[in-house]
């Protein structure tokens, strides 16, 4: 009988007994830090909060300062200088160049983008055989390291070895090199193929995810009701796709507006600007050409614009909201 | 007359696992008629629907509707329409724009398919319902958009994969009666498929009771439920099931409402088994009692049986007593041991 009681825990001991009883069963509970979870909170946050502070915050603000200034490598003594920055680069021709080919390079890149990742997402989210093998290959490009990328693009591209010119001449298509990044229009192509070749694997991913959403019953209807493919497409799956797409093409559009890499590996902004974006711009001001400042005001130029793309994508995916 | 929809020798083995989901299925519907595919989960029925609809392709057999074998050929093509189990309507589409998708497919104008539309709404009460989006109702009007959205399409057959399992309990009650006015009124023929005996006992104008792939009985539910064809029909259906005592080489079942103390049964003329039973535990279900009891006199020691005394009854029977009860012989059935398979009735005293 002692048994069940001391089980109970009930009437076994004397209360002054308690505290020094090892017995987990009758001390007192205590609480963990495991179990304040306002301590915690504020615990796990701690290191994003130091490293946005740290490496976006604190560089964003230096940023703004800067292209206040007339800093230069030179000479780093911060002197206010107002909007003499703002409207030297206002005023400068490559800056519209640059604003220019941004916006071209973002644009053709995003539609590309969408239609080959939603054509990829279709076939992945298929069963056939080898699909890992395709998986594997679409993924790959993501995978790979841009200088490792880089230094195949550029034989690819090369005015004299180019394989592609290769081909080409081969099936009798064109007579001559192509010399793709040295004309204005077929270098920007370049840039834009490359890009889209590096950010499809990302985009892919995200959009066959969206697919995969769709609940298969749908499609079922879909078929019962007589909807062939590309009524299927119009009607359903394009829409019930559109809020994950936003998000593919928000990404990508960051992505590609801030991004300089390719620009950089390919053409250095030639030939004469014609593929310069507002971001290598502003490295080969700020950083190659030691004008802090200029540099820090082209790439804050960016920034409302990419703010406002990305609060009105938000507003729509919230709108489209269909599940 | 050609039946609305024939399968012969219909069989579905997908790649992956080498049982047949669907193993040598016949059927021939009536015209008008509402014909349950019942069975438990993974029992092939829905496999066997969607092959009817021509969703899945089957490995072996031919489909026909309305008399031509529709093998091979795309949904739309086959003049059927199906509700879904989730009904399936296009989340990002008005009640109306769901209802006339599929006319679009159609070559009819735009009023004519308005005009389908408020019609088949109308039919189904879900006229003021056509600008709202399928999130923004509740379950049973979704479910009626879908049959709406079937209804349009006109067709000679109507496949229902499991409608109600959706809804919750009381809804499902009305809605079944719903469903049973609604293609009465219509005269469509009919296939619905459930793992629910009550919704199959309660809609269907003949059940198919499917297990692993395979037909166990097609009846009226009077008689997959009075003359089960074996142990496994005879079991899943009716609640609680079928008592089977072990007799040897065969079993005897009888029906727990058919189990009554001696007191309350009339032998009107028949013969009565009557046997001692040890009452163990007794529960009040919905005005009847069902009482959970041992015997040792019907073959076996200490069978299991449940018996189920309606309300109408008013004899006493006490827990940890034992009891007489009886059952008439006209409603034993016998089943072979081995195969499960009902057999001639047997000599019941030994």
């Amino acid at each position: 009988m002692t048994q069940t009681d001391r089980a109970d825990g009930v009437g076994t001991a004397p209360a002054g007994t308690l505290a020094r009883d090892p017995d987990p069963r009758t001390a007192p509970p205590r609480r963990r830090l495991a179990d304040r979870e306002g301590v915690l909170a504020k615990l796990f946050l701690l290191p994003t909060a130091v490293y946005i502070i740290g490496l976006v915050a604190f560089p964003f603000v230096l940023a703004i300062l800067f292209s206040f200034s007339d800093v230069t490598t030179g000479n780093p003594s911060l002197d206010f200088v107002g909007l003499r920055q703002w409207r030297t680069i206002l005023g400068s021709r490559v800056f519209w160049t640059s604003f220019r080919n941004t916006i071209t390079f973002t644009v053709i890149s995003m539609a590309l983008m969408v239609v080959i990742s939603h054509v990829l997402a279709t076939l992945l989210v298929k069963d056939f055989k080898g699909k890992w093998l395709v998986r594997f290959c679409v993924l790959l490009p993501w995978t790979t390291p841009v200088s490792l990328a880089a230094v195949s693009w550029l034989w690819l591209l090369n005015s004299i070895f180019s394989p592609i010119d290769w081909v080409l001449r081969w099936f009798g298509l064109i007579e001559a090199n192509m010399y793709y990044l040295g004309r204005p229009v077929l270098a920007m192509g370049s840039i834009i193929a490359v890009h889209v070749w590096r950010i499809v694997p990302l985009a892919t991913v995200i959009i066959m995810a969206g697919h995969m959403a769709i609940p298969g019953e749908i499609d079922d209807a879909a078929e019962i009701d007589g909807a062939g493919f590309w009524r299927k497409l119009r009607e359903i799956t394009i829409p019930l796709t559109l809020p994950i797409t936003a998000v593919a093409v928000l990404f990508g559009a960051i992505l590609t507006f801030a991004d300089m890499t390719v620009v950089f590996i390919l053409t250095r902004g030639g030939p004469t600007q014609a593929t310069q974006v507002l971001s290598s711009w502003a490295f080969f001001k700020g950083i190659e050409g030691g004008d802090l400042a200029q540099g820090a005001a082209v790439a804050l130029f960016l920034f409302p614009l990419l703010l406002a793309a990305a609060i009105a994508i938000l507003r729509a995916v919230r709108r489209t909201e269909v599940m | 007359m050609a039946h609305v929809v024939e399968v012969r020798g219909l069989k579905k083995q997908f790649e992956k696992g080498d049982v047949l989901a669907v193993d040598g299925v016949d059927i021939a519907t009536r015209e008008g008629e509402y014909l349950v595919l019942l069975g438990p989960s993974g029992c092939g029925k829905t496999t066997l629907l969607r092959m009817i609809a021509g969703l899945e392709e089957p490995t072996e057999g031919e489909i026909l509707i309305s008399g031509n074998v529709v093998n091979g050929l795309p949904p739309r093509a086959r003049g059927i329409a199906m509700v879904f189990q989730s009904y399936a309507l296009y989340p990002h589409k008005t009640v109306l724009e769901n209802i006339t998708f599929p006319l679009k497919a159609t070559k009819i104008d735009r009023y004519a398919r308005r005009e389908k539309a408020d019609w088949a709404a109308g039919l189904l009460g879900i006229g003021e319902l056509l600008d709202r989006k399928p999130r923004h109702l509740s379950g049973g009007e979704r479910q009626r958009v879908a049959l709406a959205r079937a209804l349009v399409r006109d067709p000679s057959v109507f496949l229902l994969d499991e409608p109600l399992s959706n809804l919750d309990a009381k809804l499902r009650t009305s809605a079944r009666d719903e469903l049973k006015q609604f293609q009465e009124r219509l005269g469509t023929t009919t296939i619905y498929v459930t793992h629910d005996q009550v919704e199959a006992m309660g809609l269907g104008d003949r059940i198919v009771v499917i297990l692993k792939g395979k037909v166990r009985q097609i009846g009226p539910p009077e008689e997959v439920y009075s003359h089960p064809a074996d142990t496994f029909v005879a079991t899943f259906i009716g609640s609680p099931p079928m008592n089977l005592i072990d007799r040897g080489d065969h079993l005897l079942g009888f029906r727990p409402e058919n189990f009554l103390p001696v007191e309350a049964i009339d032998s009107n003329g028949g013969n009565l088994l009557e046997v001692d039973v040890q009452v163990h535990r007794m529960e009040y279900l919905s005005g009847d009692r069902h009482i959970y009891a041992t015997t040792s006199g019907l073959g076996s020691d200490d069978a299991h049986i449940i018996a189920r005394i309606p309300a109408t009854v008013n004899v006493a029977v006490a827990e940890d007593r034992a009891q007489r009860f009886a059952v008439h012989e006209k409603d034993l059935r016998f089943f072979d041991a081995d195969t499960g398979l009902r057999t001639e009735p047997r000599p019941v005293r030994s």
